[in-house]
């Protein structure tokens, strides 16, 4: 079940939504990122609570493991997954029905502005069906590839999906990617076609593209409006009926899965967990399978949505469980929870996270680094998935590497900075980690392997030192009207992707399979297939682990002289675009000096672009009456100040600026 | 207050002979700076205009009437007063500036440099400079201003493009302009400047058909017109500054070579020893902006300076440095030596790796004569600057102080 995929450095799939800097847009799904536990504290405050008194704890031993279902909804962005998880809490009498339930999560700006919602939510939902009592455990999971390890762990938490899609759009590029994602994880889905009201809906399309892509026969679909609550009452009896309850056994010892953790200023780290066996309650002694510490349970209890407090929690329940853990790092997404005198084996698939994109950040002015590195601090006690090295630039000064999950996580985090710290950084252009297969038996022994990660250029060995480079590649899913499909494959080959499949899902819709490399799409891919799509085209990846790659290192010199902080490893087809591209910026943000300079990219001692920015002809003011001397004296002695802070390459003096315009990313518009 | 007529008279009989004096003393390369103690240029600043010019930021008011009777008085009584506290002797040159001084009337200029040769001494010879606009400056007015003593003009022709001239806001159009100028040149003969404009958003250089004004076509227009002016007989005297016939400007000379200058008049700006006790630090100085609170401090007070700062040895040397190489004849070693008989200008910059570079690019010379800009070097000074200035500061530090420093 969680077999990893070739080389993958994440285990399982990791399937969801691509999002770049089109986030914005709102075509970014409202998933969720784990452990970004900030908003904790403002949900529970905006949150409406249940008619349930939160001080009488709740028995939880009468909900028997055969009337308990744990399911995920799962949706391609705007499809309505958030509606109609709303519906399902009024319902149920989670929440109040009289309000105006919209979207009931509470938001930072940065979801809001992004369409996105970067915490999850979790809500354990009681309902009555033909007799019985039900427990229906709704487990949001973070949708995002960038989250997929975190997703698959909420995911092998779930025994069913609801997979939402609209009736109008039909199936997207997410749409499969969740529903492989489940599918492999052998959970029972339920399809659910929602916004039927629409005036364009087309429900008996999008039943017949869900028979042919995921061979699901057409009367299987719920036909459902989220909005206006038609047919959702007929979703909850299809989740106690088609999703099996969890195989757990009460009687075994605990065995609990931590599938998200957040972090609150004053009652510590809190950890949603799923009990796969056992009970626990307060006082227990526990242990954490990855850390292997021990904490006494102070408090357990279940979310509906916010945290209610029970007795216990038993075998097949899911909840919360505070422990008095002081960090997010004790509490990693995929670790296993069991009691002290009763070890277990652990839950297979536990990961660290792993960075797949790094980026420089460094104060625009660095008598700022002290309060920028205040809130890297501040931010990453709430993300252990951010991982922080210092580091430092001749031209930028003094800063640090970061590694993200991707590229979402890494603007997320980047936004976060800016406006809950009013942080204004320099973000160089993103990377990613490429790897060397050592030949040389000297740097072996140095390294002490035989495969390497190469996360900074100059770490690159020489070719003549190496077997093979390799570079890390993902499988991409596009889904787009036909129309458009010679522009994507064009695009796609300019991004050395190699098809893999292509069908039509429909009479007009085309799904096409590519692997891509990684670096290929961190930059700008997906904004450029939106707008070569006019919107249309939808996108998603999956990791697929690395593949050889002809990865040389390329040095600018400016005449002559190597610049340490513009070498950059590329693929060897792309050297000469990506060259050219770096000389002609620093043509445009280098100023003109008393001589010719040369910019040149060389791969080696061999020439592959070149610009040169033109010596001053005339720099001089030419009036110079009246006898004002001082005006001008001032300006020219500041101007003599600020040559002296310049970074001399050779002879030619380079701004801060211009490396500034080279190495960060360029902005989304 | 008299018209000094028979005085004036001599003015204009005297220009010829004061030509002569400055071809002599152009081919030695500098004016002699001896006694400059007792010697001084004056600036006169009239800051009225009949309009606003769009490019123009000096500072001009554009008033609903001229108190004229006023501001003549504190142009004399300012004028008293500098030329007593600084002890000058001799004022070798007189500039109207402003403003647009050609709307003075003559007897206001007449009235100042009679104070002067009262307080001081005018020689026959010093040259007196006004700046004329075309529209305000008719023959016969500027008859009158050469019987109040004026022997030299500046014309503010900008450009001969009516186009050009409306986009600058000018009141005149490029004929007014062409009749002033031969206006001015029958009445000043060999004394009559024009002030041209390059760099509008327009222009264009003759062959060349590039867009619109960027730093390299400035850069082209200004290299293309001074190899015209040179081919026509010109002397490339300043960086923006060319004369025919040795005609240099005597006041403009001055700023350059660091000389003594007074400045009368709203917001004018000064430079000069005070005399008496400790008279060996020069100040710069600057009067009151607004002319309506300069004279009222000028009459209530005797004088409008609002500021004064006093220069330090080092900041002499930078502007002695930075004014200097503005023109052709650059800093020559003697010129130097008045300012810094302790650190010559091979000391200073001889050594430096950075300014060797300079030499050795064909921008700068550094021989016997002394240090100046070669043709090339002239145009891109600014930069030059930026490695001089530091080598100087430099150099300052590292000097041995002599004992009698700061004395």
């Amino acid at each position: 079940m969680w077999a990893p995929m070739g080389r993958g450095r994440w285990h399982g799939c990791a399937h969801t939504v691509w999002a770049t800097a089109a986030a914005h847009r709102g075509i970014l799904e409202p998933r969720p990122m784990a452990t970004r536990g900030a908003a904790a504290k403002s949900r529970s405050q905006d949150r409406l609570y249940s008619s349930a008194d939160r001080k009488e704890k709740i028995d939880m031993s009468r909900f028997s493991v055969e009337n308990i279902r744990n399911f995920s909804i799962i949706a391609h962005v705007d499809h309505g997954k958030s509606t109609l998880a709303d519906r399902l809490l009024e319902l149920t009498g989670t929440i109040d029905k009289t309000k105006n339930n919209k979207q009931v999560l509470d938001k930072l700006q940065v979801e809001r502005e992004r369409g996105i919602t970067v915490k999850a939510q979790t809500a354990s939902l009681f309902y009555n069906y033909e007799g019985k009592q039900y427990l229906l455990n709704l487990i949001d999971t973070p949708g995002h590839v960038d989250f997929s390890y975190e997703v698959s762990r909420s995911l092998s938490a779930c025994q069913g999906v609801l997979l939402v899609v609209d009736a109008n759009e039909g199936i997207q590029a997410q749409t499969v990617a969740n529903f492989f994602l489940a599918f492999e994880a052998q959970l029972s889905v339920i399809p659910v076609i929602n916004k039927i009201d629409l005036k364009n809906a087309d429900p008996e399309r999008v039943e017949k593209q869900i028979e042919k892509v995921f061979d699901i026969p057409t009367d299987e679909c719920i036909k459902i409006s989220a909005k206006l609550g038609t047919n959702v009452e007929r979703v909850l009896q299809a989740v106690i009926e088609r999703i099996p309850p969890p195989r757990v056994h009460r009687k075994n010892p605990l065995k609990a899965l931590v599938f998200d953790s957040t972090f609150d200023q004053y009652r510590g780290v809190i950890a949603n967990v799923a009990l796969f066996d056992g009970v626990v309650s307060k006082g227990d002694k526990i242990v954490s399978a990855h850390t292997k510490k021990t904490y006494e349970v102070n408090e357990v209890g279940v979310l509906n949505p916010n945290e209610q407090p029970t007795h216990k929690l038993y075998a097949g329940q899911v909840g919360y469980l505070i422990a008095g853990m002081k960090d997010v790092t004790e509490a990693q997404i995929g670790d296993t929870l069991y009691l002290q005198k009763q070890p277990v084996e652990p839950l297979p698939g536990f990961k660290s996270a792993k960075p797949m994109v790094f980026a420089g950040m460094y104060p625009i002015d660095q008598s700022e680094y002290n309060n920028l590195k205040s809130a890297v601090e501040k931010l990453t006690i709430n993300d252990s998935s951010v991982t922080v090295h210092r580091d430092s630039s001749l031209a930028l000064g003094a800063g640090w590497r970061l590694g993200f999950l991707g590229l979402l996580h890494m603007e997320v985090f980047n936004q976060r900075l800016e406006q809950e710290y009013n942080a204004s950084v320099i973000l160089t252009t993103p990377t990613v980690p490429y790897k060397a297969v050592l030949s040389s038996a000297k740097l072996i022994k140095e390294y002490r392997e035989k495969e390497i990660t190469i996360i900074n250029p100059a770490q690159f060995p020489d070719k003549s030192k190496v077997t093979e480079y390799l570079e890390p590649v993902v499988l991409g899913t596009i889904i787009t009207p036909d129309e458009y499909t010679g522009k994507i494959m064009m695009l796609c080959q300019a991004r050395r992707a190699v098809q893999k499949n292509m069908i039509y899902i429909d009479q007009n819709r085309v799904m096409l399979k590519y692997l891509f490399p990684l670096n290929e799409i961190v930059v700008d891919f997906y904004d450029s297939l939106k707008s070569l799509s006019s919107g249309y085209a939808s996108f998603d990846y999956e990791d697929a682990g690395y593949q050889t790659a002809e990865l040389v290192k390329m040095d600018i010199l400016l005449n002559g002289n190597l610049v340490e902080e513009l070498v950059t490893i590329v693929h060897k087809d792309k050297a000469h675009s990506v060259g050219k591209a770096i000389c002609e910026r620093l043509k445009d943000s280098l100023p003109r000096q008393l001589f010719e300079i040369a910019i040149q990219a060389a791969i080696g001692s061999k020439i592959i672009a070149r610009e040169t920015v033109k010596a001053y002809r005339k720099n001089v003011l030419a009036k110079c009456y009246g006898g004002d001397i001082t005006r001008k004296m001032k300006l020219l002695k500041r101007q003599a100040e600020g040559k002296k802070k310049l970074r001399k390459i050779g002879n030619i003096e380079v701004p801060k600026d211009a490396f500034i315009k080279v190495l960060r990313t360029q902005p989304d518009k | 207050m008299a018209l000094p007529g028979t005085r004036a008279r001599g003015w204009a009989a005297a220009a010829k002979m004061a030509q002569r004096r400055r071809h002599a003393e152009a081919a030695r390369g500098s004016p002699s700076r001896a006694s400059q103690g007792s010697r001084a240029a004056l600036y006169v600043h009239w800051p009225y205009c009949e309009k606003r010019c769009s490019y123009c930021n000096f500072n001009k008011y554009i008033p609903r009437g001229v108190e004229e009777a006023a501001m003549r008085s504190c142009l004399v009584t300012e004028a008293q007063t500098l030329l007593r506290l600084s002890g000058v002797q001799r004022v070798e040159s007189v500039f109207f500036g402003g403003g647009t001084p050609s709307l003075a009337s003559p007897n206001t200029v007449a009235a100042v440099l009679e104070a002067v040769d009262q307080i001081s001494h005018l020689p026959a010879d010093s040259e007196v400079t006004l700046e004329a606009n075309p529209t305000s400056a008719s023959g016969s007015k500027l008859a009158a201003f050469g019987a109040a003593g004026v022997n030299r003009l500046s014309i503010g022709l900008q450009s001969l493009d009516d186009t050009e001239l409306r986009l600058l806001g000018r009141t005149h159009s490029a004929s007014d302009a062409l009749q002033t100028l031969a206006e001015a040149r029958r009445l000043f003969p060999g004394r009559v400047s024009v002030d041209l404009m390059l760099g509008l958003p327009a222009q264009q250089v003759q062959r060349g058909t590039l867009p619109a004004p960027d730093p390299e076509l400035t850069a082209e227009m200004y290299q293309e017109g001074r190899a015209v002016l040179r081919e026509a007989g010109f002397r490339q005297y300043e960086v923006s500054n060319f004369a025919r016939n040795g005609a240099l400007s005597t006041h403009n000379w001055t700023y350059w070579q660091c000389g003594q200058y007074l400045g009368i008049g709203p917001g004018a700006h000064g430079r000069f020893v005070l005399q008496g006790a400790g008279g060996h630090t020069r100040e710069a100085r600057i009067q009151t902006l607004e002319p309506d609170n300069w004279m009222k401090e000028v009459m209530l007070f005797g004088h409008g300076t609002r500021r004064r700062v006093p220069l330090g040895q080092l900041e002499l040397l930078e502007e002695v440095l930075a004014m200097g190489l503005r023109t052709d004849v650059g800093i020559t070693h003697q010129h130097w030596q008045q300012f810094e008989p302790q650190l010559n200008l091979w000391d200073v910059f001889g050594a430096s790796r950075e300014v060797k570079a300079l030499l050795a690019q064909g921008l700068l010379l550094l021989d016997h004569r002394g240090l100046r800009c070669s043709w090339e070097g002239l145009a891109v000074l600014d930069s030059l600057l930026l490695t001089l200035l530091p080598r100087l500061q430099e150099a300052w530090q590292q000097r041995t102080p002599s004992p009698v420093q700061g004395g």
